[in-house]
């Protein structure tokens, strides 16, 4: 019944935006003449765009890119769970046409007046079509009203700076105030060092806001996805309510490599994974893409007081 | 001649430097320790309890760094793992139960990096603490002595005032860290420290800090009389004007602190 909701879905085809921006540069260059010739030769010969296939992470098998975005870029041959652009999430677990986004031109600065950063955050902005590494607004879920954010790992690995810490406390903020639910796709790199110490504030003014949102008896629930590290995983992302996370998401506090170094050996297999933080309690649940939007649902639903119908007599 | 940021590091990590149990034992009379989370362990790397205050009852808490390689060993060189802070939260919400002032003394590396703190959730100690200190009704106030690793001082500075030691240091990962990350060579973590904005001076000027205690000479506990002494006098001052301020106004100028950011 879920597959079928979801067949519906238009996703933003992001690859081919960026295939167009290339197209227009080389043209630029050229004649008009070489560019009638050239698209008289594209219209000959069948080209393969870039884009329209990828390989799997784990079983390298070439999938079809569409085939995979129509599993919930879930790998159609190995069953491996691909990372998801902020966009094609809230189209998953969100109510069609449903998601109004805020603070959507934030600028970061450079508290570190770090060489570079800017251009890079610029570059980033042009690639991705994203203006930081967290999407935030309102939408529904089978028509029950929430807000979302959605951290992308495309910005610079989703890391928390300025930008991402204060749109994530606004759309708390404001949740507060709407008295509606929050609900938070984590992905992280952590803190972003090129901020420094500005970068670390963040982990505790998005922490004090969830504070007033839980205060006013609002529920806060969070989705770790691959990976959820560092900064993130020691603020917003282990303080829901219910912690949802997603099959063999890396999640945790300390990176692998500090830890081999720190305690001088090989970490076991599965370290840091949903299934491990499961079994040492860390997470409430691990639950499956295709089933994220009923559950997120019914927790919308079983985390509202209930209100005892009155009737006319007041009984 | 003012010193680079690398030296203050260095400084900061100095093994003669006082840890939080000699300004624990200095300021305060009446100290209790109190041990334990009571779920798992007791954890050494930080220590905490009840004490008088010029006759009022605080809560202290601090991250302990060994005074001998033996102590340090045990205190696991004053890294916390998740007890640790799990600890620190009892005795936070014991404080605000009973009306007492909260004071930490952050001196640490950072958090633990090892397997079992993993297991035990590091990450969500800290995001535990970082929530529930913003919202307490009672004065909290940090006081930076040595190093200001990462999450693992936060973990015990979201307060109403944060202030460091001159020489202290509060950063969102070590100089060696930075250089690791960014520049790939752990070896550059001098050049790291100048840029990161580390020092109280930098931290102060970008508001992250609220006040330095100037340190004139080289501090170790023979020398760290006038560093007390201002402490004491700058205590005095906080806990007094916090006494004019509701328990409400205590909370919303915490969270605006740490909004502005």
């Amino acid at each position: 019944m879920l597959n079928g909701m979801f067949k519906k879905t238009n996703y933003v085809a992001i690859a081919g935006d960026l295939l167009k921006k290339k197209e227009t540069t080389e043209n630029a260059s050229k004649t008009l003449e070489e560019k009638i010739l050239q698209e008289e030769d594209n219209e000959e010969k069948p080209t393969v765009p870039e884009g329209m296939f990828v390989k799997c992470k784990k079983c390298r098998s070439v999938i079809y890119t569409k085939d995979l975005k129509d599993n919930l870029y879930i790998c159609p041959k190995c069953g491996v769970y691909h990372r998801i652009a902020a966009y094609d999430r809230i189209q998953m677990i969100m109510d069609e046409d449903s998601f109004e986004e805020w603070d959507t031109s934030m600028d970061t600065k450079n508290p570190l007046d770090y060489p570079g950063y800017p251009e890079k955050i610029e570059l980033l902005r042009e690639e991705t079509g994203l203006n930081e590494g967290v999407v935030t607004g309102k939408g529904t879920i089978f028509g029950e009203e929430a807000v979302a954010a959605v951290m992308d790992a495309r910005f610079m690995m989703a890391s928390m700076g300025l930008v991402v810490g204060e749109k994530i406390t606004r759309a708390v903020e404001k949740a507060t105030k709407l008295q509606l639910p929050v609900i938070i796709f984590t992905c992280s790199g952590g803190a972003r060092m090129q901020e420094g110490m500005i970068s670390l504030m963040q982990m505790a003014k998005t922490s004090a806001a969830i504070k007033r949102h839980g205060e006013a008896g609002l529920p806060y629930f969070t989705v770790l996805t691959d990976p959820t590290t560092g900064g993130v995983t020691a603020s917003f992302a282990m303080l829901g309510d219910v912690i949802l996370a997603e099959p063999e998401a890396l999640i945790g506090f300390a990176g692998q490599r500090v830890i081999e170094q720190t305690i001088g050996q090989k970490l076991p297999k599965g370290f840091q994974r949903a299934e491990f933080a499961l079994k040492h309690g860390l997470i409430d649940a691990i639950v499956e893409r295709s089933d994220l939007k009923q559950v997120l649902f019914n927790l919308i639903l079983t985390h509202r007081p209930y209100k005892p119908e009155v009737n006319e007599a007041g009984e | 001649m003012a010193l680079t940021a690398w030296e203050r590091v260095r400084i900061s990590r100095g093994q003669d430097r006082p840890t939080s149990l000699f300004y624990i034992e200095n300021l305060f009379e009446n100290f209790l320790e109190l041990h334990g989370d009571r779920t798992f362990r007791d954890d050494q790397a930080i220590v905490g309890g009840v004490a008088m205050f010029e006759g009022r009852p605080v809560t202290v808490i601090g991250e302990q760094k060994g005074r001998s390689t033996k102590e340090n060993v045990a205190r696991n060189f004053g890294m916390p793992n998740p007890e640790g802070y799990r600890k620190a939260l009892r005795l936070m919400q014991q404080a605000e139960k009973f009306k007492r002032p909260i004071i930490c003394f952050v001196d640490t590396a950072g958090a633990f990096c090892g397997m079992e703190a993993e297991e035990r959730g590091q990450g969500e100690a800290i995001a535990r603490n970082l929530m529930e200190m913003a919202g307490f009704k009672v004065p909290v106030l940090s006081i930076l002595i040595g190093e200001g690793g990462s999450g693992g001082a936060l973990a015990l500075a979201v307060a109403n005032e944060v202030w460091m030691l001159e020489n202290s240091t509060y950063s969102v990962l070590s100089p060696e860290g930075f250089a690791s990350i960014l520049w790939k060579n752990s070896k550059r973590a001098s050049e790291a420290a100048e840029v990161m904005k580390m020092t109280a001076l930098e931290l102060r000027e970008m508001g992250i800090v609220d006040k330095i205690v100037r340190e004139r000479e080289l501090l170790t506990e023979e020398t760290s009389g006038e560093v007390m002494n201002k402490l004491k006098y700058g205590l005095r001052r906080f806990l007094k004007e916090c006494d004019k301020k509701t328990p409400q106004q205590l909370v919303d100028e915490r969270y605006a602190r740490f909004r502005k950011f």
